[in-house]
């Protein structure tokens, strides 16, 4: 199926169950979020993410669900190839780009703009 | 005519909660358009990457990288506020949320110094999101390694 649609119809899904989530528990968006990224990770471990991805293209990898899939990626990658310590090299093998990116363009943003009135 | 059964105070019991639940559903329903959307940019961000000949694994990173900007850009500006009021999780569940929660308080602390102030916020909803993360990473390769 066309991923433009799939990408719409399943990220536009999990931002509306996401909504729920917050409408219907006293949670706040921080606990949404890191609920939404251990989601990702044990979606990963149970090997279901990547299929995912495969059907639904950005509308699992826009939405930060998919935080959890790449820190989990790293992490299965490099343990497969190095064992032990590859649980900790690979954390943010894959990762690093969204996080850095994130910091970075983060701060550049809230070093050039004043707080809104 | 059929007769009123309900004291008032019934009645506005019966319609505060006919209220909430139509906003629930107008809720997951602007939060389904506004966050399919974003997504929707994504995928088109990552496929315009790919057709210019850029190889798909870096064309996923770019679109990351493009959707983190545009986040950090729009709040800023002081528009993704706004566009949240509405959307409410559609706007905060997508990269650009991430973005959003990571520009917001840094720069509402910024005031309070570079390094204490901005420095240190900059983490308050992305520290929780990056430690639970590498927890749960680390937890599932460390199941896996033992099985």
């Amino acid at each position: 199926m066309d991923l433009y649609l799939m990408s719409f119809l399943v990220g536009g899904l999990i931002c509306g169950l996401s909504q729920l989530f917050l409408d219907y528990t006293n949670y706040t968006p921080a606990h949404l979020l890191v609920t939404m990224v251990v989601t990702g990770a044990v979606l990963t471990g149970l090997g279901i993410y990547d299929y995912l991805i495969d059907i639904a293209g950005a509308g699992v990898t826009v939405p930060v669900m998919n935080f959890g899939y790449i820190l989990t990626k790293g992490v299965l990658n490099e343990a497969q190839k190095g064992g032990f310590l590859g649980l900790f090299a690979g954390v943010l093998e894959v990762g690093s780009i969204g996080v850095s990116a994130s910091i970075i363009i983060g701060f550049l943003m809230a070093a050039i703009f004043r707080p809104k009135e | 005519m059929g007769t009123i059964d309900k004291t008032p105070q019934e009645y506005q019991k019966l319609i505060k909660k006919h209220q909430l639940t139509d906003s629930k559903v107008k809720n997951f329903f602007s939060a389904y358009l506004i966050g399919g959307l974003i997504c929707l940019l994504g995928q088109v961000i990552i496929n315009v990457l790919i057709s210019t000949g850029i190889p798909k694994d870096n064309a996923g990173s770019y679109a990351t990288i493009s959707l983190i900007f545009i986040g950090g850009l729009l709040t800023g500006l002081g528009v993704y506020d706004e566009i949240a009021q509405f959307a409410g999780a559609g706007t905060i569940v997508p990269i650009t949320g991430f973005a959003n929660a990571i520009v917001s308080p840094a720069i509402e602390s910024r005031q309070e110094g570079y390094i204490l102030g901005l420095g240190a916020n900059i983490y308050s909803i992305a520290g929780p999101v990056l430690t639970y993360g590498m927890l749960s990473a680390f937890l599932i390769g460390l199941f896996k390694l033992l099985l």
